[in-house]
């Protein structure tokens, strides 16, 4: 391995990770505004033009904010917990690609991480299920039951529902008849998936927003019940890692939705000017996240019972009918 | 270029130290965690000769993917008999489950 | 020195240390994340031997379905701690002379006879996708296979009416 593409993998590493910390500040300002105008409230507009400043500032308060350790938490697990939270949102996107080869300065650049393994997709999967950790450690090393009553239901709620995800990308993988994320985009070319797998496409939402604990899925943080759910015990930065790493998921999930489902970074013109790539994909990940925002100022909470039924007995049939359909048309087109 | 043996070596310290934890713990959950410890121990074993021995038959990957599903219903049953021991008996620690024992 | 020899050596290393500290911690929440990073690191070890799929089936099964599962039951029933001292006394000391006998003679077979020194063959990019997994799968070990799928049926129904049966005669 030569030197140059060491720095040039550690550049875009770095960028990567600087995409999730910058989308994480500005999607929590995007989230608040967007949530006020549903409610027809104005939101946060008092730091800097247009509320522009909110995140520091929010950022700055947490940092000042005391950091308490709960004299029965266990104290190892406790400060390791917000970490292993992060780190799986920050490592999802690796095997997104931003674009198609640029050329710039004489030298070919490749806009992804490692797009081309042909395990991209497991890749996915995996991450996505190491992601849970976080939230049980967080529950039990709290040593507060309504912690760990809140990281036991997301446990559950977050096994259950990554079946319904891992059926959902299972559409994908057999059109492009590759686990290649490069070639799952490359057979969008003329066609998005979610034309051809609507079915697909609803499941992973709903399993992605399930996935990631967002509103109306949100039983771990339900407050009513739970106080607040695993990070109850949680202030100041660790806390803000809690939080980092729910609003990273969800830059992540839109990242993968646009993806697989979506045509990533295709779009007009696409083998005109290469550069317009990150373009059509920031385009459509601001549209999916605008969507994950609208479900939460428009859906009430699931009750418990009802969220875990949704996922076994009919999430899951439909996904595994998804699959069987997608066969048969394949077969039958002679895909 | 490392040997095939090392990789054995560290497959067969697993192995130990997996029979170690399933004879020497007393709680129900460490035990059944030393078993997967072991069946993890065998997968490496499979995969390094897959990759040293036989590189063009796919043959110890399948063997892996097996074993993997072998795992997950182990312990799935195996979690459950706790779970229902747990129920009526209110310990997990195996010296106490002896009522198939005169 | 070649950096593929450093990252086995850490690696090894990670793994057997993981897996004592799994085994010697008396807390079983530590013990099963110590076994969820031994994995992770055997995960790695796979990568090192070209073994991607398997890699990222044994993270997304063992340390995302199975480790899961364990943590899950451990807090459950609220049995994380395992008291000192059991009732039966040479349990310990049985158990380490049976753990290093085998340690022994497995190493000492492995150190008489080196197997395997010679250079590995190259490998293709196609080679150990998905795809040819998936084709031998298939093909060859079809009925395996199927019997490996009637094997998790089996345990799921085993599971489901293990833990239900209970419940009722708890009523």
């Amino acid at each position: 391995m030569s030197l140059a593409l060491l720095i040039e993998w550690s550049l875009k590493s770095v960028v990567i990770i600087l995409v999730i910390l910058g989308g994480f500040a500005y999607l929590t300002l995007f989230e608040r505004r967007v949530l006020a105008r549903m409610q027809t409230r104005i939101g946060p507009n008092r730091a800097g033009p247009w509320g522009l400043l909110q995140p520091v500032a929010d950022g700055v308060k947490l940092i000042f904010n005391e950091e308490l350790i709960p004299a029965q938490a266990d104290k190892v697990l406790f400060l390791l917990a917000p970490v292993i939270t992060v780190v799986p949102a920050l490592i999802l996107l690796a095997v997104i690609p931003f674009g198609p080869e640029v050329t710039l300065f004489g030298r070919s650049y490749y806009l992804g991480l490692a797009s081309n393994v042909n395990v991209g997709v497991l890749y996915i999967l995996a991450v996505s299920s190491i992601a849970v950790y976080g939230i049980v450690i967080a529950g039990w090393a709290s040593g507060n039951k309504y912690a760990l009553l809140g990281g036991v239901r997301s446990t559950a709620q977050m096994v259950s529902y990554e079946l319904a995800l891992a059926l959902a990308f299972v559409g994908p993988i057999m059109l492009a008849g590759s686990m290649s994320v490069d070639a799952i985009i490359e057979g969008q070319r003329h066609l998005w998936y979610v034309i051809l797998q609507p079915l697909g496409f609803l499941i992973f939402l709903i399993a992605a927003v399930a996935e990631i604990n967002r509103a109306p899925f949100d039983m771990p943080e339900a407050e009513q019940e739970l106080v607040a759910g695993y990070h109850a015990e949680y202030s100041g930065m660790k806390f803000a890692l809690f939080f980092m790493a729910e609003y990273g998921k969800m830059i992540a999930v839109s990242f993968i939705a646009a993806t697989m489902f979506l045509g990533g970074y295709l779009g007009p013109f696409i083998d005109r000017w290469p550069l317009l790539g990150p373009i059509y994909l920031f385009i459509k990940v601001v549209a999916l996240l605008f969507f994950i925002v609208w479900l939460r100022a428009t859906f009430p909470r699931f009750r418990y019972d009802q969220l875990m039924a949704f996922g076994w007995k009919i999430l899951l049939p439909l996904g595994l009918l998804n699959v069987v359909v997608t066969g048969v048309i394949i077969v039958l087109v002679g895909g | 270029m490392i040997p095939l043996s090392w990789y054995i070596l560290v497959s067969a310290a697993l192995f130990s130290i997996g029979i170690y934890g399933a004879l020497a713990r007393r709680n129900a959950l460490a035990i059944l965690m030393a078993i997967e410890l072991m069946l993890n121990a065998v997968n490496l074993n499979l995969v390094a000769f897959w990759r040293y021995l036989t590189p063009n038959v796919v043959a110890g990957k399948v063997f892996v993917l097996v074993v993997f599903a072998v795992a997950a219903s182990e312990v799935a049953v195996g979690l459950a008999l706790i779970i229902s021991i747990y129920r009526r008996r209110h310990t997990i620690a195996v010296e106490e489950i002896d009522m198939m024992k005169w | 020195m070649t950096i593929d020899l450093v990252l086995f050596f850490g690696l090894a290393l990670i793994a057997v240390v993981a897996a004592i500290a799994m085994i010697a911690s008396r807390n079983a929440v530590y013990s099963a994340l110590f076994l969820v990073f031994n994995f992770l690191t055997v995960a790695t070890l796979y990568l090192l031997l070209n073994a991607a799929f398997i890699a990222v089936v044994q993270v997304t099964v063992y340390a995302g379905a199975i480790m899961v599962l364990f943590l899950f039951v451990i807090m459950l029933l609220g049995t994380e701690r395992e008291s000192i001292g059991g009732r039966i006394r040479w349990q310990m000391p049985l158990s380490i002379v049976l753990g290093l006998a085998l340690a022994g003679e497995l190493a000492y077979v492995l150190l008489r006879n080196d197997i395997v020194q010679g250079p590995l063959a190259d490998l293709t990019v196609e080679f150990g996708s998905p795809a040819s997994i998936g084709r031998v799968l298939f093909n060859e070990y079809l009925v395996p296979f199927e019997v490996t799928s009637i094997l998790l049926l089996v345990a799921m129904i085993g599971a489901i009416v293990i833990t239900r049966k209970q419940r009722e005669e708890g009523k």
